[in-house]
This record gives C-alpha cells, sequence and structure tokens, in this order.
C-alpha cells in the first residue's frame, strides 16, 4: 500500500479538526443576529432619549407598566395554584381516569393565548348566545369578560401548563417519595402533602411560574384582542399608531428591564434546584375513593374550558362563517405554511451548525455560541421585531447614503425569517443536539476503519441516524411559527397576511365571529405536535 | 500480516501513559493486551488503528511504517478492522447492512455474498434480517466481529470485546472469537482487563501497568515465568517467599535449599524473594512439611488453602475439592517446582512473604 504525499502529514486529530473550525467559525458567525435585538434595545435603555422618555412617562408608561404588573401578578397566581394543584392530582392521588387527565392537562399548551381569547370572547361575551339564554332564562347576567379578569382566566387557563408539567415531574420524582418519609414520621396525609411534597417541589413550582410570567410579559395577541395595553401592544402601537421606532425602542428597552428581572429570579430559583432522586421506583399513589370523583370532575372542567369549549365554540362560529372565507383566506393560509416551512428549514439548519460545532470543539467558545443563540427564545416578538427592525434599517440606510447600494434589508422576507429564526432557535436546538449524542464517536470511527469516509460517512451514518431529530425540530419550529404574531404582524413584507395576521386583524376590528375559523387552523396544528410528543413520552406520570 | 509495534509511547493531552512498548505479533497469531484501566492497552491499540497518534516509536505492518514521528496514515487507509467496546453497529441498518457496510466497493451481490459468508462463520446467518436492537449482546459482538472481517482486513483490533456482556457469556463467546479469527487466518490484537479472557483468546498476551508493557509473552510464560513481580501479582495467584541465595544455581527458602533451573543472576547472599504458586503447593498426608491451614475457599473443584508455615510465612495450595480440611487443622505439603522464580527484594523487606493476586 503506497501513501500519497497528503497522507504524510502528521495531524493530532485526524480528519475532524479542519472541518471543526469552519463548523466553529460559522457557528460565532450566527450569534449575531441573536446580539442585535438584545444590544439594541439594551442600549436605548442605557442611553434614554429625554424627550420621548418624558413623554412615555406622562402618557404611556404608568398605563403600561401597570396593566402589566397586574397581569403578570395574577396570571402567576392563578397558574401556580391550578398547576400546582392539577399536578398534585394527577402525581399523588389516584382517581377516575387519571392518566388520560394526566395527558390531556398537557394540551392546552398547543392553543395560543389569542386562540382561548378570540373563543372566550364569543362564549361569553354580552351578545353571545349562552349570555343571551342565561339572562333571559333565569335572570343571571355573566360578569363583563372583556376586562382584566376575563383576560387572566383565558392566560391562566393557556399558560398553566409549565406549572403542571414541572410540578408533575417533581412531585412524582421525589415529591411522593418525600411524602411516604413523612407519613412513616406520622404526618397524616394533608400535612405530609405540606410539609414535604410541596416545599421540595417549590423551587421547581417557582421556575415553572417565571416560565409563565415571561410568556405573559410576552404575550401580544391575547392582550390585544382584550384592548389591554401592556408593552407588547405599546411598542406596536408607537410603532404602527404614531410611526415612531425610536419611542418604540425605548419602550423596548424598558421591557427588557421586566425581563432581565424576570431572568434574574428565574436563575435564582434554578439553583436551588438540586435535584436528589429519592429511589427510583414510583410511589404508591393515594386513592381517593368516592371522593376522587371529585377529582375527576375538576380536571374535567380544566379540560373542559381550556380544550374542548374553546374549539367547539370555534369550530361552531367558523362553521357559520366558511362562505365569507374567500380567496383571502387561503392566501393567507398559503402564505402561514411558505413562511413556516421556510422558517423550520432555516432555523432547523441554523440549529445544526451551532449543536455540531458545540460537539466538535468542546469548551468555552461554543458554550457561549450555544448560550447566545438560544437566549432569543426568552426574547418577547415585540422586542425582538423592534430590536431588530431599527439597527437593520439604519444600516441600510447607511450603505444607502454611502454606496448608493439599496439592501432592501427592512421589511424584505429574509429579516422576517432571521427575526423568526432568533426566536425558534432553541426550539429546534434541543433535538437536534440531542440527535448528535446518537452519533457517538465509535460509529465515525468504526466507518472511517472501514474506509467509509467523507461525503459517503455523512449519508450513510450521519444523515440516517439525525432524520427523526431533524424532523422534530423542524415541525416544532414550523407551529411556533405559525402561531406566532407580533414578529409577523410588525415584520412581514407587504402582501404577506397570515391566519395570524388576520385574527389580528379581525380582532382589533371586533369581529370575533370571523377570527374564528383561521383561529381554529392555528390551534388544529398547533395540537398536532404536542399530541405527538407527549403520547412519544408515554403518558406514564 | 506481521504487526510490529516499536519503542512506542501513547498518552492523552501532552503526557505521555504507556511509554516505550515493544512487541511483534505474527501472521495469523492473537495477541492480547492485558493490564488494569487507565494503564493505556485500549490508547495503544486506538493508535494502531490510526485513531490515535504516536508520541514516539513507530507502528508498521509487514515492514510498511504506518505511523511514526513523519507519516500518519490515516485509518481508512490501514485495512486494519476494529471491533469497539460498544460494538458502534448502526442501529438503521439490518445485521446484513451491517456487515456490508465497508464492501462499498464491491459488486451489488458480490458484496451480499461476502457479507452472508462472515455472518456465517460467527454463526449468526439465520439474523441477517433481524435489527440491531433486536439481537442479543453476544449476537451483537458476532456481528461486529463479522462486520470487521467482511472487507478483509489484515489485522483486527478488539476494544474490550466482551465487557458490555454477562460474564457467563464472556468465556464462551471468547472461544468462538478466538475460532472464527482462526478459522479466517486474520490476526488480532484485543485489549482486556481480564485474565480470563486473555487466556482464553490469546497467543500472545502484553501485560501493561505502571507506564510501560511489562511482559510480552505467552500465557504459561506470564504464569509460570513473569518477568517481574508486577506480571507474578497481576497474572494469578501466589505467594511471595522470602529467599536468600546461596550460589548460582541455589536459593535458600523456608521449605530448605532449592535449586534453580537456570543460573541465578544476583550475587550470592543476596535477600530475594521466591514465588510460589498454588499448584506448586501439592497436599500429601504423608508429607513430613505440616502447616496449619489458615483460610478456606471452596471453588468447586478444588479448595484454594491459605497455609502457615511454621516459620510464619503463609503459602496457597490448591487441593481438589474432596480434601476436606477446617481451620486450624495441620495437613501435609510438599513442593512440586519446575521453575525457581526469584524477584530483587530491595526495599521491599516489610511485605515480603505476603501472598500476591
Amino acid at each position: 500500500m503506497q501513501a500519497t504525499a497528503e497522507h504524510l502529514i502528521r495531524q493530532d486529530r485526524p480528519a475532524t479538526a479542519g472541518a471543526a473550525r469552519w463548523w466553529v467559525w460559522l457557528a460565532v458567525l450566527l450569534t449575531l443576529p441573536s446580539l442585535i435585538p438584545l444590544l439594541a434595545t439594551a442600549g436605548a435603555l442605557l442611553r434614554p432619549d429625554a424627550e420621548i422618555i418624558g413623554h412615555l412617562w406622562r402618557y404611556v408608561l404608568p398605563q403600561v407598566a401597570g396593566n402589566t404588573f397586574w397581569l403578570l401578578l395574577w396570571v402567576g397566581a392563578g397558574t401556580a395554584v391550578l398547576g400546582t394543584a392539577l399536578a398534585a392530582l394527577v402525581s399523588l392521588c389516584e382517581f377516575p381516569g387519571r392518566r388520560l387527565f394526566a395527558w390531556l392537562l398537557v394540551l392546552p399548551l398547543a392553543m395560543p393565548g389569542y386562540v382561548l381569547a378570540v373563543a372566550f370572547i364569543g362564549l361569553f361575551d354580552y351578545s353571545s348566545p349562552l349570555a343571551g339564554w342565561l339572562r333571559d332564562g333565569i335572570g343571571w347576567q355573566l360578569p363583563e369578560i372583556r376586562s382584566r379578569a376575563g383576560l387572566v382566566a383565558v392566560l391562566t387557563l393557556t399558560l398553566y401548563p409549565y406549572v403542571y408539567l414541572v410540578a408533575r415531574e417533581a412531585f412524582a420524582s421525589q415529591g411522593a417519595r418525600a411524602m411516604e418519609a413523612a407519613r412513616a414520621l406520622g404526618m397524616g396525609p394533608w400535612r405530609a402533602f405540606w410539609r414535604a411534597s410541596v416545599p421540595m417541589a417549590r423551587p421547581w413550582i417557582a421556575g415553572g411560574v417565571l416560565l409563565v410570567l415571561m410568556e405573559t410579559l410576552a404575550d401580544f395577541g391575547a392582550v390585544s384582542a382584550f384592548n389591554y395595553d401592556t408593552f407588547a401592544t405599546a411598542i406596536y402601537k408607537a410603532w404602527f399608531g404614531l410611526f415612531s421606532t425610536d419611542t418604540a425602542l425605548q419602550i423596548a428597552g424598558v421591557m427588557l428591564l421586566v425581563l432581565l428581572a424576570l431572568v434574574g429570579m428565574e436563575v435564582v430559583t434554578r439553583r436551588r434546584q438540586a435535584f436528589t432522586a429519592i429511589g427510583t421506583a414510583p410511589a404508591a399513589r393515594r386513592p381517593l375513593g368516592r371522593r376522587g370523583w371529585w377529582a375527576t370532575a375538576a380536571c374535567s372542567l380544566v379540560v373542559l374550558l381550556a380544550l374542548l369549549l374553546p374549539l367547539g365554540q370555534l369550530g361552531w362560529y367558523a362553521s357559520g362563517h366558511l362562505a365569507d372565507h374567500d380567496t383571502r383566506y387561503f392566501a393567507s393560509i398559503r402564505n402561514a405554511l411558505s413562511l413556516s416551512a421556510m422558517a423550520a428549514a432555516l432555523t432547523t439548519a441554523a440549529a445544526f451548525v451551532i449543536a455540531l460545532a458545540a460537539r466538535e470543539r468542546p469548551g468555552p467558545l461554543t458554550t457561549t455560541t450555544t448560550r447566545i443563540t438560544t437566549l432569543g427564545y426568552g426574547l418577547p416578538g415585540s422586542l425582538l421585531a423592534i430590536g431588530l427592525y431599527v439597527p437593520v434599517a439604519s444600516f441600510s440606510t447607511w450603505v444607502f447614503e454611502r454606496h448608493g447600494i439599496e439592501l432592501l434589508l427592512e421589511g424584505g422576507l429574509l429579516l422576517l425569517l432571521v427575526a423568526y429564526g432568533i426566536r425558534f432557535l432553541a426550539v429546534a436546538h434541543a433535538p437536534v443536539s440531542g440527535g448528535l449524542l446518537r452519533i457517538r464517536p465509535s460509529l465515525v470511527e468504526a466507518s472511517r476503519s472501514m474506509g467509509v469516509t467523507g461525503a459517503r460517512q455523512l449519508c450513510r451514518v450521519h444523515w440516517p441516524l439525525l432524520r427523526g431529530s431533524f424532523a422534530t425540530a423542524a415541525l416544532l419550529v414550523f407551529v411556533d411559527t405559525m402561531k406566532e404574531m407580533p414578529i409577523t404582524l410588525m415584520m412581514r413584507p407587504f402582501g404577506w397576511d397570515t391566519l395570524a395576521t388576520r385574527v389580528f386583524e379581525l380582532t382589533s376590528e371586533g369581529e370575533y365571529a370571523r377570527a374564528a375559523l383561521p383561529s381554529l387552523a392555528i390551534a388544529l396544528v398547533g395540537l398536532v405536535p404536542v399530541i405527538a410528543l407527549t403520547r412519544r413520552r408515554g403518558n406514564a406520570a | 500480516m506481521r504487526l510490529e509495534i516499536d519503542n512506542a509511547t501513547v498518552g492523552y493531552d501532552g503526557r505521555p501513559v504507556l511509554a516505550g512498548a515493544t512487541l511483534g505479533l505474527e501472521q495469523g497469531e492473537i495477541g492480547c493486551l492485558l493490564g488494569p484501566s487507565g494503564a493505556g492497552k485500549t490508547t495503544l491499540l486506538r493508535a494502531v488503528a490510526g485513531f490515535e497518534p504516536l508520541m514516539g516509536g513507530r507502528i508498521s505492518a509487514n515492514g510498511e511504517v504506518l505511523v511514526d514521528g513523519r507519516i500518519h496514515l490515516p485509518p481508512e487507509r490501514r485495512r486494519i478492522g476494529m471491533v469497539f467496546q460498544d460494538h458502534a453497529l448502526l442501529p438503521h441498518l439490518s445485521v446484513l447492512d451491517n456487515v456490508r457496510f465497508g464492501l462499498f466497493r464491491e459488486p451489488r451481490r458480490k458484496a451480499e455474498a461476502r457479507a452472508r459468508e462472515v455472518l456465517d462463520l460467527v454463526g449468526l446467518a439465520d439474523a441477517a434480517d433481524r435489527l440491531p436492537h433486536q439481537i442479543s449482546g453476544g449476537q451483537q459482538q458476532r456481528v461486529a466481529l463479522a462486520r470487521a472481517l467482511a472487507p478483509q482486513p489484515r489485522l483486527v483490533l478488539l476494544d474490550e470485546p466482551f465487557s458490555s456482556l454477562d460474564p457467563d457469556l464472556r468465556e464462551r463467546l471468547a472461544v468462538q472469537v478466538r475460532e472464527a479469527l482462526k478459522a479466517t487466518g486474520v490476526g488480532a490484537l484485543m485489549v482486556t482487563h481480564s485474565q480470563a479472557e486473555a487466556f482464553a483468546m490469546a497467543d500472545r498476551i502484553g501485560v501493561i501497568g505502571e507506564g510501560r508493557l511489562q511482559q510480552w509473552a505467552s500465557a504459561y510464560d506470564l504464569y509460570h515465568l513473569p518477568a517481574n513481580r508486577f506480571v507474578a501479582g497481576f497474572v494469578g495467584e501466589g505467594a511471595l517467599l522470602p529467599a536468600t541465595v546461596v550460589d548460582d544455581w541455589h536459593v535458600d527458602t523456608p521449605f530448605g535449599v532449592l535449586s534453580a533451573d537456570h543460573r541465578l543472576p544476583d550475587p550470592p547472599g543476596t535477600a530475594v524473594e521466591m514465588l510460589l504458586r498454588p499448584d506448586d503447593v501439592i497436599h500429601d498426608d504423608d508429607a513430613p512439611l505440616q502447616v496449619e491451614v489458615v483460610r478456606r475457599h471452596f471453588r468447586g473443584a478444588d479448595f484454594l488453602y491459605t497455609l502457615r508455615l511454621a516459620s510464619g510465612e503463609l503459602v496457597q495450595a490448591l487441593v481438589p475439592s474432596h480434601h476436606d480440611h477446617a481451620r486450624g487443622q495441620l495437613i501435609g505439603i510438599r513442593l512440586d517446582l519446575e521453575h525457581v522464580i526469584v524477584f530483587d527484594r530491595a526495599g521491599r523487606d516489610e511485605d515480603s512473604g505476603s501472598l500476591i493476586g
């Protein structure tokens, strides 16, 4: 066997070393888009425009900040109570239908807040059939749904699964055992629950509630359907009502402050989540006997309110308005599908680069690139949109003035897709980096020792093993893009109306009944991955 | 092919773990690197495969250099097959496709015929259409071997091939793997930390420890003619008894003056220690030398007795299991020594007379 000259070069890590460097550079490059909105909003916060801030301080911020504060407080409390209670029932007690509810109670995760908002307003509004029937039949006046209480109910019912999931995990993995230990020490079941299970699960519950708070802060669709001004809608109104992107950016700066406070609290609670699994066998659940039917009724009520009733309501309204959804409706479906498909492909590819770089060259550099690029998932869509738009627009202007070249980045399709990528990279990163773990080094080495290298190796070893993870990542990004409202609304190119922007338009015109059809479509698409993913993990908990 | 490892040094992060290893493996021979974990034996094996660099020395095949200070032939050009500790079967391919994986240069039908041939060789012709997760660990192991053999490599490397399997299965599989290798005539180099596997598989065994290759020899020679205390202790059991060199051919021991079958290296009067294996000590009721039973370990076919000499030293004896003696009982023994093995006692006075292994 003759060795050719190129193989006579001594290499410390044969073959992978050269390619890995390029992946790392690409990963570093990909952090740039994620940094732009952060730096832009942080810059607005650190160097405020006195005139704008003065105006905001007098006319906008008091109401917006107050609204946001009360909303965070009530939704946080509501999801903490509802999520923890349901989790405790499902993981510590035995009652009829428990296994089914353990799974069904996750599903509201699929419903964007604005979909539930459309359904609830349709159901409980003064002019709704239900309200009319109650008023005429038994003389009972429903409370006004388009109020803060109504909004809190809607957001609580869509966001409680964040708390429910983590609390269920905490109770099942250690709470039940802790409870047994407490019972063995002579405590009654209630005392054991309050003294052992809840304290142990508290850091997790707090972590779930903080996720809820970040989602609430970011929510755009539900608050605008309820016409309730928060930071998210204030940014939109400044941008598209006053046409002042500077004002919008200043509001985003203040919003960033709130976000940072939430993230700081999240970091603190995560430190307290010292995980000590006590045994691996699940502890026995407490049979509730006859009283178990009350638990069944409570779980049914939640599923009914958060899932079945809204879906039924939307279906009923939608079927009444099928006729008026014409070519415009189909165009918005087509746009939503193609935007989501493009975002899914682009984001999955970027996530693959990030994950591969981190795997080939583990170290502080790639840890940082992963951190930064997955940060975008925590950024509210409105903040991200304005934070990305302003610097890109001024860069574009600068290039035009300097070189006479029209980049046309702002308001273009590319920038919208980049914004989706920043927001949803973390969603794709988790399955892709998990999938990479399946490609153990020995598989690559085995294929190499048999002479299978380069492109052949990628096709025969890497691709077949990664296919499934890529599909999962793409599906998740696809659905999240479909549901996404503020980024699409603010950054879409002219004529690119989607299902989500249709919902926004119709609700802001008060056409709740007509918003039912696009809302239903979004809800059904959203349910697909949640059902697929929760089913696969088994509904054992 | 003839594999030559010449003064090889391997390590990680610039620190040598195993230095100056030299060994030769003839065409068709099965060699084994035996040693405690972390000794660098897997690193040396991976250097032969081409997955790890060599910090010094040379590895060559039939006189052609695979790696030295200037040359690093990449793994895919060495024609050396490898069986990995975790088997490294591709989970999405059937057993047949896994075995056929390295035959991509062959025409399709020829490749399939060859794959079926080697699967038959390892006794898995029936499992061709299964997926890796549908077969047992021992079967996966044999598929990995078949896959390594299929492209007709010049040598097969096996990295702890049985460590992921049930202990019961290991020795049986070791014999099967040895037979399959011998049937093809392909030589092999294997890494293990289990003496039983090494003895079951290998023609030659290299004991690796304390940063170097301690001895490269047959199993018989490692057991009966260990080169040093490390090998004597790592391979098999026994006792080290204090002794003194009388002259070039004689040594004074607690059993009296014994004559050696080879010239002793140390000058007369040197304090040494003599290796006594349990099978060197024969239980004989009529023997004049009476010793006390200190410990008994019933092993089925035999007892491993620990015995105390009148002078206080402990020795071990392997005795057929119907000779059932209680602790504290006095029994007669005599020596049946083929070789007198002595080691320098320099600096080891306190622990001489101890049991090893």
